[in-house]
């Protein structure tokens, strides 16, 4: 075990390489031993990669020795949420549904890792199919926040956070839907990031909702989550919703001078957000001004609106994207003379309740006499929020807000009240039906030593505003 | 008019799922709450306003026709519970 090695971070290895004051085999053995002693602990993986991991660091080591380019993340320890495919290796989406499904081809985000250099770890847990704020849905387990006291990580990313958190790796990817990659980052205390819709291909990511799904990224530094973003962006032509843009090079232009305006609306802190959690925000606030930045209150008037509309979009969403699990092509299949009970009896078996819950909502709110009152109407009011956003963003830089209303919750507090739990997204899901890119910052701890994000929205494929001023913001609170 | 319990059985049915009566009971009592809950989008003014579905300037992209391997049949069925060496297999169905 290399000493110090869970506080290293992605560019302190990166360093430690071409110094070659440890190996890439060295490295990997650092993080797959603490993922089988520590991450079993908190249940934060649903499979490790040894063999191709391993391998992958041999021949880094071997790049090194020979001075050849290891690439802009040679080395470097990485963990995909388990609805990420990877060649190979089991693909769970946490659901008993995909038993021993093993994927045949890499998603473009574990492809464009390994040309970079990137050693994937492992698979992490999740809340199955991604549906869930507490990573308490899980076929494999609930994950535990590393923070300890049986607190929940969040989720549905709950396994990504959790490894970082606890500096199993120094980077990891997950996926949003409504918030499962801020909401964990804010309980875990470290950095999350949601790109703009279309920033990162989702080929090889399983499909919740489509119109919202995105990967997105964990990390313990802003310039390890702008590398991780930077590797993974762009383009690709197996995904006809990825954005040709051309992203500058984030991790070089974090350090700016550049005083922002930022926009605080009054609908994200009336009744709901937890004091002490508001007051973390508040003195941020304070610290922003302060800094030259200007403040202004504006109103995103519809944001309230912000989950009634996710729950019905979402849910229709996944309801149709679930349809292909029926046990025909891979996953689970229970045994039936007759196919429809076939059918019947493995979706049954193989999806957990929640997934069975939004299932039969989503089907409801697109079956014929309800259409119209749900799924129609909610794409109109996300059309209203969205331009809400459009409204804001002709005044200011970015919109700053709590990142979820509370700070962690205990394992099991929310679990029999799924509105309760839904509500924990209400500050995140609006980034998601509108398309923006977001961010959650650390930003302090209630008094119990619980840590709260702080969240920041930008216009369409303005990442790097967020990045540079979460940058500044570390920098202030040192 | 609240969802019933019957409403829900058809609608799990439609989708493909059999519900015990335990999950019935949970299912129905969870619907109510969350349905009333999303009701709340009636109350917005929408008269007019265009349905958004999607937010990046979707263009169709073209390429040429060119053949390019795809995922090998033996792979492809690799993950299935029952094939025939050819085909996924499944019960009989007339």
């Amino acid at each position: 075990m290399i000493a110090e090695y869970s506080k290293l971070s992605a560019m302190d290895i990166i360093k430690g390489l071409r110094d070659k004051s440890f190996s890439a085999v060295e490295i990997c053995e650092s993080a797959l031993s603490l993922a089988e002693s520590k991450g079993r602990e908190l249940n934060a993986f649903i499979t490790l990669t040894h063999d191709k991991a391993f391998a992958q660091a041999r021949e880094i080591d071997r790049k090194i020795h020979h001075n050849e380019d290891i690439g802009p993340l040679g080395g470097v320890p990485i963990a995909l949420k388990d609805n990420i495919c990877y060649t190979d290796c089991p693909t769970t989406c946490a659901s008993h549904i995909l038993d021993k499904f093993i994927p045949p081809y890499d998603s473009t985000c574990a492809t464009r890792l390994i040309s970079a250099g990137g050693i994937i770890i492992g698979k992490t847990n999740m809340d199955e199919f991604a549906m869930g704020s507490s990573n308490e849905n899980s076929y494999y387990g609930p994950v535990i926040n590393p923070i300890g006291n049986n607190l929940v990580p969040g989720g549905s990313s709950g396994g990504s956070a959790s490894a970082v958190a606890a500096g199993i790796v120094p980077i990891a990817f997950g996926s949003e839907t409504g918030g499962s990659v801020r909401q964990p980052a804010a309980f875990c205390g470290i950095y999350g990031l949601k790109p703009s819709y279309g920033g990162i291909s989702r080929y090889g990511l399983a499909a919740f909702a489509s119109s919202m799904d995105q990967i997105g990224s964990f990390a313990r530094n802003i310039k390890d989550l702008s590398l991780a973003y930077r590797i993974v962006c762009g383009r690709d032509e197996n995904d006809s919703t990825s954005v040709a843009f051309a992203h500058p090079d984030y991790p070089d232009l974090l350090e700016s001078e550049r005083k922002f305006q930022i926009g605080i609306p009054r609908e994200f802190f009336l009744e709901g957000l937890d004091k002490e959690a508001g007051k973390q925000i508040d003195n941020a606030i304070k610290l922003f001004q302060k800094d030259g930045h200007t403040i202004k209150e504006i109103s995103l008037p519809n944001s309230p609106l912000a989950i009634a509309i996710y729950y019905i979009i979402a849910v229709a969403e996944a309801s149709s994207n679930l349809a292909r699990y029926d046990g025909v092509k891979y996953g689970l299949r229970i045994k039936d003379d007759d196919l429809i009970n076939m059918y019947d009896k493995t979706r049954n078996l193989g999806f957990g309740s929640e997934v069975k819950r939004r299932i039969i909502l989503g089907t409801y709110v697109l079956s014929a006499g309800y259409y119209d009152a749900y799924y129609f109407k909610a794409q109109q009011v996300r059309e209203l929020l969205k331009r809400d956003f459009e409204t804001v963003f002709k005044d200011v830089d970015m919109v700053l807000t709590p990142t979820s209303p509370t700070a962690a919750f205990k394992i099991g507090e929310r679990i029999d009240d799924p509105l309760a739990m839904y509500l924990s997204d209400i500050y995140t899901a609006p980034a998601n039906l509108a398309g923006i890119p977001a961010v959650s910052i650390p930003c302090g701890a209630v008094s119990d030593g619980r840590p709260v994000g702080l969240q920041l929205m930008a216009k369409a494929f303005d990442e790097l505003s967020l990045f540079q001023i979460a940058s500044r913001f570390a920098k202030l609170g040192e | 008019m609240p969802i019933t319990k019957d409403d829900i059985l058809k609608i799990a049915s439609l989708a493909r799922l059999e519900l015990s009566a335990g999950e019935l009971e949970k299912i129905h009592k969870d619907l109510v709450q969350i349905i009333s809950y999303i009701e709340q989008i009636q109350k917005v003014n929408t008269d007019g306003i265009m349905p958004s579905s999607q937010f990046i300037k979707a263009e169709n992209v073209f390429r040429e026709d060119i053949v390019k391997p795809s995922l090998p049949r033996e792979k492809a069925l690799s993950n299935a519970p029952d094939t025939d060496g050819e085909y996924f297999k499944v019960p009989k169905v007339l």
